[in-house]
């Protein structure tokens, strides 16, 4: 297999060069050729989350997407949510919640929290149980993580009523 | 020290006990910085996958490896052949017998390990998996365990079945052991003369444990050294050092095995898989590190299933709702190898604990494994040894019987309770209850949901519905049960040989921090924290300068790992008395430093203080600093304590549970409107971890009672392989879940703390599983069997003529 392709790419603002086989997923680019190993591999059949990134805006399981259809994209993965002297606050409410146990499901949790609430940033708990219901967790049952999202909202929206 | 900070600002300073200490594991979590095996890159790293059999009864004619070596990148094929120079094409499973690494001759059911392809990466791992050549003479498979035991087909060729197996004799080329515990004849005798006799059959299907994270693992052999470094989801990874010396001959001074941090377990990572050892000699044959990570569809159709029982029960009681006996026999699918995670001396774990929370007198218990053309495993999927099994049969019984007597099943289980002052409590089956307030934790929970008003209102749905009014019916589940976790006393729990004690090492460092370490290995339930409570408290020094280090068996004691509730139960015993011997010689440095006797001080949360004389004190960070710093006769420096805990008994938690749910009878669907959860795990050391562990553990329950099931076909092909068809509750199917506690401590545990993890799991099913059979009952529904998904309420609602 030498059919190699020019693949170029952003993640979390850092843009990358390379030749890779038009097959390469792209969650083994992330975690293999780009050491960016916060989101995880738990199906490989888009079905649980684990591997969620933001690819052009919108919420993208990596597991199912190949490096050839990622070719100029945009991407952001939960490295690029936050960073130890500025977390999200996503990141410090599911501390605060105990929205995780083992912490595999987290990165795409939270990678898809911090999409959703942009795309609805006041969700009624329905909405956020519908808009999150693409990414399994098996240790929390949810509740904390729904209202880890919720208290979120509500702290996003306060923070920007008080800056307007 | 300021004389306005209180005594209850310096036990909050602490952190300790009781507090809802928020994790500290979750900084990296949340940041995407979590090390799990996956995320594990050595340099020359190669990659490891398996070929596997296509069919689930087959004899191997031939394996040709031509096609696939001569694939750009892959470095070796492995076949049993290549394995059984160093014996290692079989390895021991857990419950005394054996298994295939690699299929020697013949395969035994579908998924089964074949061959494993070594290659620079996973994608040339993957395309080599497609070109090995191997062929195939079908043999007759065998999938009902029922079946195997009439049956002409040998499925393991390599037993002689005049042999006895691990458990004694076995009676027929497919069965593997019968245990019997109890009384049977004076059993049979009191179901003979009851008054009332309730029978049912139910099947428990074969589940899966399905952590989010597969299994996998990473090995390193160094071969200038001689040291093998083995990195892997284990969640007993010293019981994997000393059974990986065992299998390789490599001392084990010369094996490190580390689990990093690990992705759920609930069970699946207990067991020794092929995948592990061949990752091993991989790396011992090409000399580079090998990594093997299963994929989802690996690991549902390979590594370890959960339950596969049969159960046919029988209980007595008189007509007015005494029980007086129970008979349960189970015929146990265990797949191809007898792979199941139980102590030796219990090959169906604690099965007999399907007594209950009751006080029934006489009881018996026989099981009889079988062997089938399904994966090997029978592991303990969020629960302790089988006890999931037991008290969903139990549960489901005592509602069997309710309707026999047409008795309300609350107050069925209230006259047949074990009283409080009935504990210590030997159960007719053997155990001994060591605690327990049954009635209050009941009348608690039946008065939370005001049980009155949910059964009037479910009398009404049943009117509105015979008059056209609604086409949905109401359930309301019930469940109580006891929970035996924390093994165990060595005396009787052992697995292959080891005993199940627990261990923990502490180093108070000199300026008043520390770092202690433990045999367990935390997989999401927030062990860095939690112990780190325990110590603060014990110790006086705050949780938040304690580290806790699990999962290296370099550095940390030896123990025997997490599973069935143990961590807390054994090894959290072991860091309270470690705890314990730090702050006995604290004493006497305090009493050195404070030039009193030994006797003349005493601990107060986080100091040692004069007795009489409370302004008078050293706390425990001065204390430390002069273990090391300042000589005192008679005093070896430093300040370290190691405890190995073996538990004189178990643990029995317990819990009370309520669930209410709507069912649709034209479409099958359910919906929980309200599920009341009360725990009591004795003593409680963090309330916000509990809380999110039953939250966890009812989400399982509800996945296992309500369509998760890892189902074959005649052929046995596994049909339920992925995400897509094997059930994982979404946050759109999960209700929210009320939880509310009492508190019954341990009396034989160091701080008196039950565990708990595990226990909205085993409440939880039959919980989920009675609310569906109770929203029949007015229909004439005895029992029916769960997964209860959508399909299979239709049809039960069709077969009582709801659709007519």
């Amino acid at each position: 297999m030498s059919n190699k392709m020019h693949i170029k790419l952003t993640v979390n603002g850092e843009a990358h060069e390379f030749l890779a086989e038009p097959r390469e997923l792209l969650i083994h680019t992330l975690r293999e050729r780009l050491d960016i190993t916060g989101p995880h591999i738990g199906c490989e059949t888009t079905h649980c989350g684990a591997c969620t990134v933001t690819m052009n805006g919108k919420s993208v399981k990596s597991c199912t997407v190949f490096v050839a259809q990622a070719n100029g994209a945009d991407l952001t993965t939960i490295e690029g949510i936050g960073d130890p002297d500025n977390l999200h606050a996503l990141q410090t409410s599911f501390k605060e919640h105990h929205g995780l146990q083992c912490g595999f499901c987290t990165p795409g949790m939270i990678t898809r929290a911090a999409k959703f609430l942009e795309e609805n940033p006041n969700p009624t708990e329905e909405d956020v149980r519908f808009g999150m219901a693409g990414n399994l967790c098996r240790c929390t049952g949810y509740q904390n993580i729904v209202k880890a999202i919720l208290a979120t909202a509500d702290e996003l929206n306060a923070a920007k009523e008080a800056a307007e | 020290m300021k004389d306005d900070i209180t005594r209850e600002d310096r036990v909050d300073a602490l952190g300790g006990m009781g507090c809802k200490r928020k994790r500290v594991e979750d900084a990296r979590f949340t940041q995407g910085k979590g090390n799990y095996v996956d995320d594990i890159k050595l340099p020359g790293m190669l990659f490891g996958d398996f070929v596997r059999s296509p069919y689930a009864h087959a004899r191997i004619t031939s394996i040709n490896k031509e096609a696939a070596l001569a694939i750009d990148g892959v470095v070796a094929v492995l076949t049993a052949e290549d394995l059984a120079p160093l014996g290692l094409h079989w390895m021991p499973t857990l419950a005394g017998d054996k298994q295939m690494v690699l299929a020697d001759g013949k395969v035994l059911f579908q998924g089964q390990e074949v061959a494993f392809i070594v290659a620079k990466d996973r994608y040339v791992a993957a395309d080599a998996v497609e070109m090995l050549d191997v062929q195939y003479e079908e043999l007759p498979v065998i999938t009902d365990p029922y079946e195997a035991l009439q049956s002409d087909v040998v499925l393991r060729e390599d037993l002689d079945t005049n042999v006895p197996g691990a458990h004694g004799p076995r009676k027929h080329h497919n069965h593997i052991f019968t245990w019997e515990v109890g009384d049977e004849p004076a059993t049979n005798q009191v179901m003979d003369d009851a008054e009332v006799v309730a029978e049912e059959s139910m099947y428990y299907h074969r589940t899966h444990p399905c952590p989010l994270e597969t299994c996998g693992s990473v090995a390193s052999m160094d071969k200038i050294n001689g040291k093998l470094t083995l990195w892997g989801t284990f969640q007993a990874p010293h019981v994997v050092r000393t059974v990986a010396s065992m299998l390789s001959g490599i001392e084990e001074h010369n094996i490190r095995v580390v689990s990093p941090d690990i992705g759920g377990g609930f069970g699946n990572k207990v067991g020794v898989y092929p995948g592990y050892i061949c990752s091993i000699v991989a790396s011992i044959v090409t000399g580079k590190p090998v990594k093997w990570v299963e994929d989802r569809m690996e690991n549902l159709m390979s590594t370890a299933f959960a339950r596969d029982y049969w159960m046919k029960g029988k209980i007595s009681a008189t007509k007015d709702g005494k029980i007086t006996g129970l008979h349960c026999h189970v015929t146990a699918d265990h797949g191809a190898f007898d792979a199941c995670a139980d102590p030796t001396k219990f090959p169906a774990g604690f099965m007999n604990i399907c007594t209950g929370s009751y006080d029934i007198p006489v009881a018996y218990l026989g099981v009889d494994g079988v062997y089938t053309n399904k994966a090997p495993g029978g592991v303990s999927y969020r629960c302790s040894f089988r006890v999931t099994e037991a008290v969903y049969f139990i549960e489901r019984m005592i509602e069997v019987l309710a309707i026999k007597l047409n008795m309300d099943s609350a107050e069925l289980r209230r006259i047949n309770f074990i009283r409080k002052d009935q504990f210590p409590y030997k159960a007719a089956l053997g155990w001994e209850y060591d605690s327990g307030d049954y009635h209050t934790a009941w009348d608690k929970a039946l008065k939370a949901v005001d049980y009155d008003g949910l059964r009037a209102e479910q009398a009404q749905r049943v009117e509105d519905f015979k008059a056209g009014k609604t086409r949905k019916l109401m359930g309301v589940g019930l469940s109580f049960f006891t929970e035996i976790v924390g093994a165990g006393p060595v005396k009787n729990c052992d697995i292959l040989g080891m005993g199940m004690f627990d261990s923990c090492e502490i180093r108070i460092h000199p300026t008043g921090s520390a770092i202690a370490r433990l045999g367990t290995i935390s997989q999401g339930q927030g062990h860095a924290t939690t112990f780190a409570q325990i110590l603060a408290t014990e110790i006086g020094l705050p949780a938040d300068s304690i580290t806790i280090e699990e999962g290296d068996t370099d550095t940390a004691p030896y123990g025997l790992g997490t599973y069935g509730s143990r961590s807390t139960p054994v090894a959290g015993a072991a860091t309270a008395l470690a705890g314990r011997k730090i702050r006995a010689k604290a004493q006497m440095i305090a009493a050195y430093l404070l030039e009193v006797h030994d006797s003349d001080v005493e601990f107060d949360v986080d100091r040692f203080t004069v007795k009489g004389a409370p302004e008078k004190f050293k706390t425990m960070k001065e204390i430390a600093y002069a273990a090391y710093n300042q000589a005192i006769p008679g005093l070896e420096p430093g300040l370290e304590a190691v405890s190995y805990y073996d538990p004189p008994n178990m643990t029995y938690p317990f819990g009370a549970y309520v669930c209410v749910m709507d069912v649709d009878v034209d479409t099958g669907v359910t919906d929980i409107r309200r599920f009341y959860a009360l725990d009591d795990c004795g003593t409680r050391i963090n309330p916000m971890i509990i809380d999110g562990q039953i939250h966890g553990g009812l989400t399982e329950a509800l996945a296992v009672a309500l369509g998760q099931e890892i189902a074959y076909d005649k052929q046995g092909n596994v049909k339920t392989g992925t995400l897509m068809d094997f059930f994982l509750p979404t946050a759109w199917e999960v209700p929210n879940y009320e939880t509310d506690f009492t508190v019954t401590p341990s009396p034989h545990h160091p701080i008196g703390a039950k565990g708990v993890g595990e226990s909205p799991h085993v409440g939880g099913v039959p919980c989920f599983s009675n609310a569906v059979n109770d929203a029949f009952r007015a229909f004439g529904l005895t029992h029916t069997n769960m997964p209860h998904d959508h399909w299979r309420i239709w049809k039960t609602a069709n077969a009582l003529g709801l659709h007519d």
